[in-house]
């Protein structure tokens, strides 16, 4: 079991609103990741959630039961910090195994259970060792190891993947992913990466100024945001946006168009621009475009684009992929 | 030109370093060459600094005359003890101001480490009255007490310091570990912040071992330590310059020796924090 059930929740800081009424069920065994920007307040109600900041006012509910006011060490919740925060006096072994002795769990047992995290988590070879002797990958692997010893209803993850260089993210990205399939365990994943969201995300939670823009499957976050900030950050590169005169039909003050849904012509289009830098990924290329009386568009095409710096050419949005915001920002229906 | 000038501005640092370090450790110096004079040599007009005849007769007499190991044994109780008794109030006073701070913590710090800027004379009535009431005067558990609380706002002010260093999140994490409060502190923080612990301590037991106010106003025979035991070396019948030295070098040379050998440690637990 492994729900979790807010409801109204709020956190204060002094004067200061850092979390304004929140509700949210996670359910069990799902992977939710808080997204957002920094100062949004995704950490604060992570730590809320494992007991380590009081909640200033509403409930939360782990496995049906209010645990408000539970002491974090009896949530039943296991948390891998961003730091990693592992035992830099103990060894390995003695990391893994601190949970589970303050558990007052028998030695026998102990052991038995070390030896299964180690060999799911590669850490055989170095259960000895202190963490210092460790690389960044490893430390994050003893850290998501005495988070998984103990078994939790749900584990509770604060970006755990920033203090790692690219290739070992995308490496830890698919372990915590699988680990999530085979525990079939709760996660509660923050992360200011729409990309680490995007891909590890059974739901998302879009974290803004304190408040949940939108929650909803990754694909349903890109495909139909709630409003133009949750447009805006899901997808990358991000999406571009156009301001218009109010529309008097149904009230579009902007438009947004995805850089895969512009379609590039030589001949005429409904924008006329100039090709500014090119990123060549290989498989796919990104054109920034100078757009006569507008921002600069971000475009997408196949690898083999064969356009160069300068290069005038036109650009027209796929009609039906167009999203319309009204003046604050919500998504309008489109009616094209 | 610019190595000169480097060489050159070396040799003066090097020169002044010396010179103070010569003119702090000179009385010390010329305590230790005077215990192993004569009377009359240690008063002469014209003192000699190596060119005497080295003699152990002043320690003789001052082994003789007083319970040295008496004394050395009190002053071991009593600045162990107060250091060790101050470590267990400052180590989770410390700890609720590093890691669970409040807006007034930082006056609160200030306050305590006020409390050391009070001249000790000022609250001798009151103290020596609680003394003599709860019949603690001439006593090694009055003298311990007196010392820890005296010593308690630089602990407290230290281990806060070393603290404030170790990241709150490895101690959350034990806290999501299920560790209680106790053993957050026993298991996860005072391992980390051993070093710490250990130049408060030294430096404790330092600061005790050489207090003399109080000593000299709360003890007798019974509980006096080493520094208690100098001043008994200045009679009203004149002072015995050479004796006197004797039981100074005796009183101060174990201090000397632990402090040689800790230096290194208390020095970064006294920087500590200081520079990152």
């Amino acid at each position: 079991m492994g729900s979790i059930h807010l409801k109204q929740v709020t956190k204060d800081f002094g004067d200061v609103s850092v979390i304004k009424p929140i509700d949210l069920e996670i359910k069990d065994g799902e992977f939710i990741v808080f997204v957002g920007p920094s100062g949004c307040g995704k950490s604060t109600l992570l730590r809320m959630i494992a007991g380590l900041e009081d909640t200033t006012s509403g409930t939360i509910e782990i496995d049906g039961q209010d645990a408000t006011t539970t002491p974090p060490a009896k949530r039943g919740l296991a948390m891998v910090f961003q730091s990693y925060a592992l035992y830099p006096h103990m060894s390995v072994r003695n990391n893994i195994a601190f949970p589970l002795k303050r558990a007052k769990i028998n030695d026998d047992i102990i052991e038995e259970k070390i030896a299964s995290v180690a060999k799911t988590l590669n850490l055989t070879d170095y259960l000895d060792r202190k963490p210092g002797q460790l690389s960044g990958g490893q430390r994050q692997r003893v850290a998501i190891g005495r988070a998984i010893v103990r078994q939790p209803s749900a584990f509770l993850f604060d970006e755990p993947l920033s203090n790692l260089d690219a290739s070992l993210r995308v490496n830890m990205r698919l372990e915590i992913s699988e680990l999530h399939k085979s525990l079939n365990t709760t996660m509660v994943y923050v992360t200011h990466d729409q990309v680490e969201a995007m891909t590890m995300a059974d739901r998302i939670a879009v974290f803004n100024g304190g408040i949940i823009e939108q929650v909803g499957s990754p694909l349903e976050l890109y495909n139909n945001p709630a409003n133009r900030f949750v447009a805006g950050f899901i997808g990358s590169p991000k999406i571009n946006f156009i301001d218009i005169e109010p529309s008097t039909i149904d009230g579009t003050c902007s438009l947004g168009i995805r850089p895969e849904h512009i379609e590039i012509s030589t001949t005429g289009g409904q924008w006329a621009g100039k090709i500014g830098v090119i990123e060549h990924l290989g498989s796919e290329t990104f054109l920034h475009v100078h757009v006569d009386g507008h921002d600069t568009f971000t475009v997408k095409t196949s690898g083999d684009c064969p356009f160069k710096y300068g290069d005038e050419i036109y650009l027209s949005p796929q009609k039906n992929k167009l999203l319309h915001f009204d003046a604050t920002g919500k998504t309008l229906p489109n009616i094209a | 030109m610019a190595n000169n000038n480097s060489i050159k501005t070396k040799l003066i640092y090097t020169f002044i370093a010396w010179t103070i370090s010569g003119l702090i450790f000179f009385p010390i110096l010329w305590t230790l060459i005077t215990s192993f004079k004569t009377e009359a040599e240690a008063i002469s007009a014209s003192p000699s600094l190596f060119m005497f005849d080295w003699t152990l007769e002043n320690y003789e007499d001052v082994l003789a005359r007083s319970p040295y190991f008496n004394h050395f044994w009190n002053s071991i109780v009593i600045s162990i003890g107060s250091s060790i008794l101050g470590l267990l109030i400052a180590i989770p006073a410390a700890w609720s101001m590093a890691f669970v701070q409040t807006k007034r913590t930082k006056n609160l710090l200030m306050w305590m480490l006020s409390t050391k800027m009070l001249p000790p004379v000022g609250v001798l009535i009151p103290i020596y009255l609680l003394f003599r009431d709860f019949g603690l005067l001439d006593t090694k558990v009055g003298l311990v007490i007196v010392m820890t609380l005296i010593n308690l706002p630089i602990m407290v002010w230290m281990l806060y310091t070393y603290f404030r260093e170790i990241p709150n999140e490895v101690l959350e994490a034990a806290r999501m570990d299920g560790a209680s409060i106790g053993e957050e502190i026993l298991y996860v923080l005072l391992p980390i912040a051993l070093p710490g612990i250990a130049s408060t301590l030294l430096l404790n037991v330092i600061l005790a071992w050489n207090e003399a106010f109080w000593t000299l106003i709360l003890t007798a025979a019974n509980a006096a330590p080493l520094t208690a035991f100098i001043a008994s070396y200045s009679s009203p019948e004149g002072l015995f310059y050479a004796k006197l030295s004797a039981a100074s070098a005796m009183a101060i040379v174990p201090i000397l020796i632990l402090g040689w050998f800790s230096q290194k440690q208390l020095v970064r637990g006294l920087s500590f924090g200081a520079v990152k």
